[in-house]
């Protein structure tokens, strides 16, 4: 066609993008969640879909957030049939939760959605990336703009293997963009819009540090028990969550290594000011960035050349030859519930309704060589550890300590860590001694029981079906 | 040991609940200023709960309203059957202390506990209570502890509350005095300050020097630093050890006088060596 002849790839509307990469009925889109509760890309392609006409989309999206509430609207009109996420947010994962979608949600970890693009079992017909600056020609970075996001690490697996690619901007410069993270050999199209998202909404609230004094005191312990494994030595590698309580294991591991004089080799992951403050003090020698949680971690990625921007596939990819979870000695996570057998809930809450997703959980836990998670025995009465987890986001085989307020339960698969644990003067208990203490306090409670038919199926990092989700009424 | 003691309010089960993980040698539940007068029932029952199933390892101190709020009798009858290790009176004075003595003996008996068991932590918090210190200290043998409220105190002398805390340098020596001349723990008024992390490192350094035992904290951010700076210091220790292993090595040699780097060990020092080394094995900071 004629418009293939074009050089320059700048279009004036994503609707002429959506007709120009052919966009037809029950087609696949995907988007990445850089620009996290600000973005405003996903809600801009599917109203322009809306107005089309088109139905029966799938949205393939490395994340959903509850900015992305119009979603919603556009499932009940029948534009978007079908969703595959690594996490949503909890407005509109209970809306999900209703049955509101007629197929199951696919939830995928970080690094199972690279695997599964590379696998074919996933397919993107045409994939719209948020770019917080691009050139005429589609080099993108998420370095510059007044949108910076910092690392686009998730949309490189959406870039490589979609059918099309329209990259979305509100910061189009000239030819060429030298520093650009994604290259214009596989952009076909260029966007540009008034604004393609909020970067405050970047800096989610959870990615500060708490200052509840019984997460300080689960951090300080967590501290210890990561010093005690052996662990913490010249070399040491790090990730810890966006939680204010996994956060604040990354203070006071930093104040161990600042006290012992101990170099440590990366942190990775999702990257806050405070790993970037924990580099730049010589904790680490690098940052591997796949993802920037606040502000100043995008400035770093900017400015400090051992602060790296890396794929998803090479973060966490079951299929890639060497994945950085792999070289990674400690992680910290959180949960929503654990069971007897260290499974980990990350996908529902209490209720059963959706509030979030594996993300890089299931990734980080198989990677590392000491997966860590940390949360309060009790949260609103109820108890964190269960017989069984409504779902499983974590298989239990790949965790190995449990951090509480009370105590810390190592996984009996690491018998020899609980000894080390135990020898460093920390409490240790098992899994089912915490348990009968909450329900001490907290009585037990009554277990849901829903036969309800599914409503999404989560896939363990290999690409089979780990759990399912069950609708709510 | 009580280095540090944290105020935990009797009307908060989340707080409650927590208090039993907090590194505090001892916690303070507090049924008097934290708790609003229609809710005095509903922390009784609250404190009552959290005693009888939490298992708590810090020593427990029941706060009860004044003898002259209508409420202090209630707030013993409910509390002492769960057995607390003392009650605090607020602003006490001799009379209040005798009275809360007389009752506790009273509710020990009709609960078949020890008379006796349960002591008084005095909370001084008025000049005259100050003035009267030791009188108050002395008032019962129940009375274990001097406790310095400084907020309520520095309203009745009239002047404003700082951080230095020179309005409150007298009676806090006066305290000191008091206790130690009856025999009693003296225990410092928290810094109320939370988010002040280096304050509280000052201020419990200034009330260690004066002579107090341990101090208060209203937030558990400031366990660590209470703790630290009122155990006996890796220094004090050594040097403890280095006095009673030359005393020990003096009386196998049958000498009367003993010296160690050319200083004479005269009694006041092998008391305070004796007593640094009796508080570092009780905190298990004497080496193996």
């Amino acid at each position: 066609m004629w418009y293939e002849l074009m050089k320059d790839k700048v279009l004036h509307s994503i609707a002429d993008a959506l007709r120009l990469t052919e966009v037809k009925d029950g087609m696949t889109l995907s988007f990445h969640h850089h620009l996290r509760n600000g973005d405003y890309v996903l809600n801009l392609v599917l109203a322009a879909a809306q107005k089309l006409g088109l139905k029966e989309l799938t949205i393939n999206a490395s994340a959903i957030f509850d900015c992305h509430l119009p979603l919603l609207d556009l499932i009940r009109d029948g534009t978007v049939t079908g969703l595959e996420c690594n996490y949503c947010g909890a407005l509109v994962g209970k809306a999900l939760s209703s049955g509101l979608l007629a197929k199951p949600v696919i939830f995928r970890s970080h690094g199972g959605r690279p695997a599964d693009l590379a696998r074919g079992s996933a397919r993107i017909d045409v994939a719209f990336v948020a770019a917080p600056t691009a050139d005429s020609q589609g080099n993108l970075s998420g370095k510059y703009g007044r949108s910076a996001c910092g690392s686009l690490g998730y949309a490189f697996s959406d870039v490589q293997y979609a059918g099309r690619v329209v990259a979305v901007t509100d910061n189009l410069v000239p030819y060429p963009l030298a520093d650009f993270s994604l290259s214009e050999t596989d952009v076909d199209y260029v966007v540009e819009v008034e604004r393609i998202g909020d970067p405050a909404g970047i800096v989610s609230g959870t990615t500060r540090v708490t200052r509840d004094p019984v997460g300080l005191l689960m951090a300080d312990m967590a501290a210890e028990a990561i010093k005690a494994s052996g662990l913490l030595r010249d070399g040491f590698s790090f990730q810890t969550g966006a939680g204010g309580a996994s956060l604040a294991v990354a203070y006071a591991v930093e104040k161990i290594m600042l006290a012992e004089d101990i170099h440590g080799s990366f942190a990775s992951g999702g990257i806050t000011s405070k790993l970037v403050e924990m580099q730049h003090k010589g904790c680490f020698e690098s940052l591997l960035d796949v993802q920037c949680f606040d502000l100043e971690a995008v400035r770093s990625l900017r400015e400090n050349p051992a602060h790296r921007e890396i794929s998803a596939s090479q973060y966490a990819s079951p299929l890639a030859a060497s994945a950085v979870v792999d070289s990674l000695d400690t992680v910290i996570l959180g949960a929503t519930e654990i069971d007897l057998d260290f499974n980990v809930n990350v996908h529902t809450n209490s209720q059963g309704l959706i509030m979030g997703g594996s993300g890089g959980h299931s990734d980080t836990a198989a990677g590392a060589k000491l997966a860590i998670i940390i949360a309060p025995l009790m949260r609103a009465r109820l108890p964190l550890i269960v017989d069984r987890v409504q779902t499983i986001s974590t298989p239990g085989q790949t965790i190995d300590l449990l951090v509480t307020q009370y105590g810390i339960a190592v996984n009996p698969l690491r018998p020899e860590l609980a000894d080390r644990l135990r020898e460093a003067g920390l409490k240790v208990m098992s899994i089912a001694e915490l348990k009968q203490l909450a329900e001490r306090i907290c009585g037990v409670p009554k277990a849901l029981k829903n036969e309800n038919r599914v409503i999404a199926e989560v896939l363990y990092r290999d690409g089979s079906v780990i759990d399912t989700i069950r609708q709510v009424d | 040991m009580r280095r540090s003691l944290l105020f935990l309010p009797g009307n908060s089960p989340v707080m409650l609940q927590n208090g039993a993980v907090m590194p505090a040698d001892a916690l303070i539940m507090d049924l008097e200023d934290a708790v609003a007068p229609d809710q005095k029932d509903a922390a009784r029952l609250l404190v009552t709960s959290a005693l009888r199933s939490l298992d708590y390892s810090q020593k427990i101190i029941v706060r009860i309203n004044a003898v002259d709020s209508g409420h202090w009798q209630q707030d013993l009858s409910t509390l002492v059957p769960c057995g607390p290790d003392a009650v605090m009176t607020t602003k006490s004075s001799v009379e209040a202390v005798k009275q809360t003595a007389e009752l506790l003996t009273e509710l020990e008996q009709a609960n078949q506990i020890k008379p006796g068991t349960i002591g008084i932590i005095a909370l001084i918090e008025t000049a005259l209570g100050v003035e009267q210190a030791y009188e108050i200290a002395t008032a019962s043998e129940r009375v274990s502890a001097l406790f310095l409220g400084a907020e309520d105190l520095a309203a009745d002398l009239q002047c404003e509350r700082t951080k230095q805390g020179a309005e409150i340098f007298y009676s806090r020596s006066r305290l000191v005095l008091a206790a130690r001349a009856a025999g009693i723990d003296a225990i410092d008024t928290p810094f109320t300050d939370v988010q002040d992390d280096e304050g509280i490192i000052t201020d419990a350094e200034l009330a260690r020097s004066l002579g107090f035992s341990g101090k208060a904290a209203i937030s558990p951010r400031h366990l660590s630093a209470i703790n630290r700076i009122f155990s006996p210091q890796p220094e004090a220790i050594r040097s403890a050890l280095a006095v009673m292993a030359a005393l020990e090595q003096g009386k196998r040699e049958g000498k009367g006088a003993v010296a160690l780097d050319g200083k004479m060990i005269d009694a006041p020092i092998a008391a305070r060596a004796a007593q640094v080394l009796a508080a570092a094995e009780k905190l298990g900071l004497l080496p193996e």
